[in-house]
């Protein structure tokens, strides 16, 4: 686990065979009858983003919640950067995992809501500062420090002292993607960040991701219905239906040429 | 029937002895109802069987048996295996005791309120489960529940005249012995009357305030 940062510089290189930064094997999640991941397999090279696309119910969201074990696979594993994510060795046999160890490995990954999810009990400061203070045990002037940072990048600087319900959801979905940010992870999982937001407030936070995707190497995983965005920012998309990648590739080639019948339809249908 | 205000006169100091005592029943009564409420309800969500199922039959039982009946069991019957309190530290405790399972409720239904978006953003921030429950949950489900826990507050006001049954003179208890010494009841339990209501509309003003302070 020592050396998280090593791998994540030689993961930067997608050519280093075994170094994905996520590795899906196998997977399979259902809910009750219902196959939603049906044998998936797929990786994600370090700083790469990464958007998946589909019809609802394909399976798009159940990846995100996945990789934050806010849901548990079937069958299959997972591993985000080179740590087994849902299980742990035990004695040298593969055991699912405990909280203690999900709760390590998940510390590379930060997720954004589609209804944000912001504790509506705290200021916007603190909402930013608690993880890092009580996880990553910063203090409070370090976290406050990184906390304006943040507000900076996504805009929000004199709304530091107001809390959630003060804010329009444009707003909100800004605080959380600081607050996901402040925790410095490797990955950022971004799920339907814009369907609960008015029309006028969409682009705001879009932009807001835009910079955040050009300027780090965050890894981002995203699942959006936004088709122009998901051009700007990946650089691959991976085309879901029902619980398989039925497609994958750049974006140009997926929007402008897709090969399968199914993705043709969908993209004509949202776009 | 006549009114007599030298009655009502001849009563003040037994009556404010006893108004003392339903403070102190009511507002011990009430941190020990919070707090072991708060105890319960945790408890009743472990996830080890060993902890949550004894809880559970424990208030199940307490909710379903009469208070009477435990103010005379704390009282009467606790001293045969050796334990003794006062009527006042008995009192107290059996209306904390049997409001704390009602509170219970109160903060469960607090706790399942909280959106299950507010546990995920923990979940997805890291955050150890003490603190989750600390600075997140706790703080978000008290704050919806504080109108319940204020009505309980003065349904234990209501319910204090039964630990002058064990001896512990509230103001029923005071009112009572008055009348039986003087032969007139009219006027002390007039006045005890219009003490509870003194005591519960400001309460329940209270509440209200807090209630809107509480919700942003």
């Amino acid at each position: 686990m020592s050396t998280d940062s090593s791998t994540s510089k030689e993961t930067k290189n997608p050519t280093v065979d075994g170094s994905e930064l996520i590795e899906f094997k196998d997977v399979t999640k259902r809910f009750g009858s219902n196959v939603v991941l049906d044998n998936l397999c797929f990786d994600v090279s370090s700083g790469k983003h990464v958007t998946l696309i589909g019809p609802s119910g394909s399976g798009k969201t159940t990846i995100l919640r996945l990789l934050m074990t806010l849901v548990k696979p079937e069958e299959g594993t997972i591993k985000v950067a080179g740590e087994y994510l849902t299980h742990e060795t035990k004695n040298g046999k593969l055991v699912p995992a405990g909280e203690k160890h999900s709760r390590e490995v998940r510390k590379n990954i930060g997720m954004v809501f589609q209804q944000f999810n912001l504790f509506p009990n705290m200021k916007v400061l603190r909402n930013i500062t608690e993880a890092p203070v009580h996880v990553l045990g910063l203090s409070g002037d370090e976290a406050e420090q990184r906390a304006r940072e943040l507000l900076e990048l996504v805009g929000l600087t004199e709304h530091i002292d107001k809390y959630p319900s003060q804010l329009s959801g444009g707003q909100q979905q800004r605080v959380a993607i600081a607050r996901a940010l402040a925790m410095r992870p490797q990955v950022l999982l971004l799920d339907e960040v814009t369907s609960a937001l008015d029309p006028e407030l969409v682009a705001g936070v879009l932009d807001v991701l835009r910079d955040i995707a050009h300027t780090t190497d965050i890894t981002m995983l995203c699942v959006t219905h936004e088709m122009n965005f998901a051009r700007d920012i990946s650089d691959d998309v991976l085309m879901f239906d029902a619980g398989r990648v039925i497609e994958s590739g750049p974006p140009e080639k997926i929007f402008s040429d897709p090969e399968h019948e199914r993705t043709r339809e969908f993209l004509s249908a949202v776009l | 029937m006549q009114w007599d205000w030298s009655a009502v006169a001849d009563f003040m100091p037994r009556f404010w002895d006893g108004v003392l005592l339903t403070l102190q029943a009511l507002v011990l009564g009430s941190l020990i109802a919070f707090a072991l409420g708060l105890v319960w309800a945790l408890a009743q969500r472990s996830s080890l069987k060993i902890v949550s199922w004894p809880v559970t039959v424990v208030t199940e039982f307490i909710r379903n048996t009469p208070l009477l009946v435990q103010l005379f069991f704390l009282y009467f019957v606790l001293p045969e295996w050796n334990v003794t309190f006062s009527a006042l530290v008995t009192g107290v405790i059996g209306l904390g005791l049997h409001y704390s399972t009602y509170t219970a409720e109160v903060y469960r239904a607090g706790i399942d309120g909280v959106p299950v978006g507010q546990w995920e953003a923990c979940t997805a921030l890291s955050l150890p489960r003490t603190r989750t429950w600390q600075s997140v949950i706790l703080p978000q489900a008290i704050r919806r529940v504080v109108p319940a826990l204020g009505n309980y507050v003065i349904a234990m006001l209501k319910d204090s005249p039964m630990i002058a049954t064990i001896g512990a003179l509230e103001m029923l208890g005071q009112a009572r012995q008055f009348s039986a010494e003087t032969f007139q009841p009219t006027e002390p339990i007039t006045v005890i009357g219009i003490a509870f209501i003194l005591i519960a509309y400001p309460a329940s003003l209270l509440m209200r305030a807090l209630e809107r302070r509480l919700v942003h």
